[in-house]
């Protein structure tokens, strides 16, 4: 039965454990649970899995740079595979990527501060980068979606439940189509910090989620940029299910002061580098077991 | 392009210089962000050879996963590699080859497309990714048309699984020429997922 879908306000939802069991699993701001977990169990949770991780690492064992099997992420326990990914030689199809262009996206589009008749609340930021393969060369004509809180740190989504105001004049969703440089540039609003229920206390660090195609479908990717100096950054599962610093420094934009816009904005860059496919090039079809 | 490269081409991938930025969970709340008109419809569905691919993502419970996103690429139904525009814009005639579809309240994705063709005489399979909630990155995986028993066998993925492996990655024909495809992420019959 769909019980979230007739009661957008959720309040059905919160009211019994018996519907919770009935309704397909929910998402985070559902979920309130008698047992959550302290943040102190958390962060030990994370520093030991990160600990755990480097040690594989040492032993000579390929991890990826995200961590499926990453238990302080509550939500995830259920929802990750079990069994690691097959290697395998991308077919033609996975080598290319859709196609896409100026008749995909409108110019205004990557402006969320212009998408209503009034003025957005809250910091205004331009965050731009550029859209770079692992040996470093731009890609262009790619598609770039954007979605975020507002500076509140609500989402303009029916299940989010965050008791923080609701913008009238943000929605908080942009795309973009890559140049010919590979580059891109994104006028918003710095989001705010969220709660969310994986654990007493959890609040995300603020962030924007990023969907970025390659040139091959293989670099297909979705991911987050935050901001820096956040102190939530150790406290947070999410971010963490990446396991090296570095990793997770690389999601992390740097302030730019030479592109604020002089009494407009503050300035941010972020460049994305997708990767691969090149895994399988060391070693011959069916050799990995 | 699947055969192995030359030695200039070997040494080119060696040489890499920027480390790539690692994926993270497309999150609760990705609807408003990622939704646009027809995004589902990679062939207008009045359009001849257009058929339904569907099926229902489900966690490692067996429960089915509302708040997942799926996308599919493929080639036409002749092996061409698709390079229209517009796949966030439909005009109802190009063919793109690009779907997105949001899970519904019971874990059902759905798309309007094409029977992929055969490239380079491989087994045709349409290309597909999996975001959702409590994901800590996205997932790839192949759905192979469950006719030519030929090519599926000489398939080098699909011939190095086990039976129960790869059955979670060859679609089933419907008697209305529909294709399902069921995507578990993890448990039993958990899908095979790939790394390149």
């Amino acid at each position: 039965m769909t019980v979230v879908d007739s009661d957008p306000q959720g309040a059905e939802a919160f009211s019994s454990s018996v519907v919770l069991e009935q309704t397909a699993a929910a998402p985070e701001t559902l979920l309130a649970s008698h047992d959550m977990p302290e943040q102190s169990q958390i962060t030990r949770e994370i520093a030991d899995l990160h600990a755990d991780a480097e040690r594989r690492v040492a032993a000579g064992e390929r991890l990826p740079a995200t961590l499926y099997d990453f238990a302080p992420y509550r939500s995830s326990i259920l929802r990750h595979p079990t069994k690691n990914p097959r290697l395998v030689d991308p077919e033609t199809i996975e080598l290319w990527s859709p196609a896409y262009g100026q008749r995909d996206v409108a110019l205004i589009e990557s402006d969320l501060t212009l998408q209503h008749t009034g003025e957005p609340q809250g910091e205004r930021i331009t965050i731009e980068g550029r859209l770079l393969d692992s040996w470093g060369r731009p890609l262009s004509n790619q598609l770039v979606e954007i979605w975020q809180a507002n500076a509140a740190g609500r989402y303009i989504h029916q299940r989010d439940q965050h008791p923080a105001p609701l913008d009238p004049n943000f929605t908080g969703a942009g795309r973009i189509v890559t140049n010919d440089d590979g580059h891109w540039k994104f006028t918003t609003i710095k989001p705010g910090p969220y709660p969310w229920k994986n654990h007493v206390n959890a609040w995300r660090p603020a962030h924007i989620h990023f969907s970025i195609f390659g040139a091959a479908f293989t670099q297909r990717i979705i991911t987050q940029v935050y901001f820096p100096g956040d102190p939530l950054f150790a406290l947070d599962p999410i971010y963490n299910t990446i396991r090296s610093q570095k990793d997770r420094d690389r999601l992390i934009a740097a302030y730019d002061h030479d592109l604020t816009v002089p009494e407009f904005s503050m300035g941010y860059r972020w460049d994305i580098v997708v990767d691969g496919p090149d895994a399988t090039w060391f070693e011959p079809e069916g050799s990995e077991a | 392009m699947a055969t192995h490269d030359t030695a200039a081409a070997l040494a080119a991938r060696l040489d890499k210089t920027h480390a790539a930025s690692p994926g993270q969970t497309i999150g609760p709340f990705f609807a408003f962000g990622l939704n646009y008109p027809k995004m589902h419809e990679v062939a207008f569905p009045h359009s001849d050879g257009a058929i339904v691919l569907g099926g229902t993502v489900y966690d490692g419970a067996g429960h089915p996963i509302p708040d997942a996103c799926v996308e599919i690429w493929g080639a036409d139904s002749d092996g061409t590699i698709p390079r229209g525009r517009g796949s966030r814009r439909r005009d109802d005639h190009t063919f793109t080859g690009f779907g997105r579809s949001h899970t519904n309240d019971e874990g059902h994705f759905e798309f309007w497309t094409r029977n992929p063709g055969s490239v380079d005489g491989e087994a045709p399979f349409f290309a597909a990714v999996v975001f959702a909630r409590g994901l800590p990155d996205k997932l790839h995986t192949r759905i192979y048309l469950p006719e030519d028993a030929e090519r599926l066998a000489a398939d080098p993925l699909l011939s190095s699984l086990d039976e129960g492996e790869r059955a979670t990655l060859v679609a089933t024909r419907e008697p209305d020429g529909s294709l399902h495809f069921d995507i578990r992420l993890q448990g039993e019959h958990e899908t095979v997922f790939l790394t390149y």
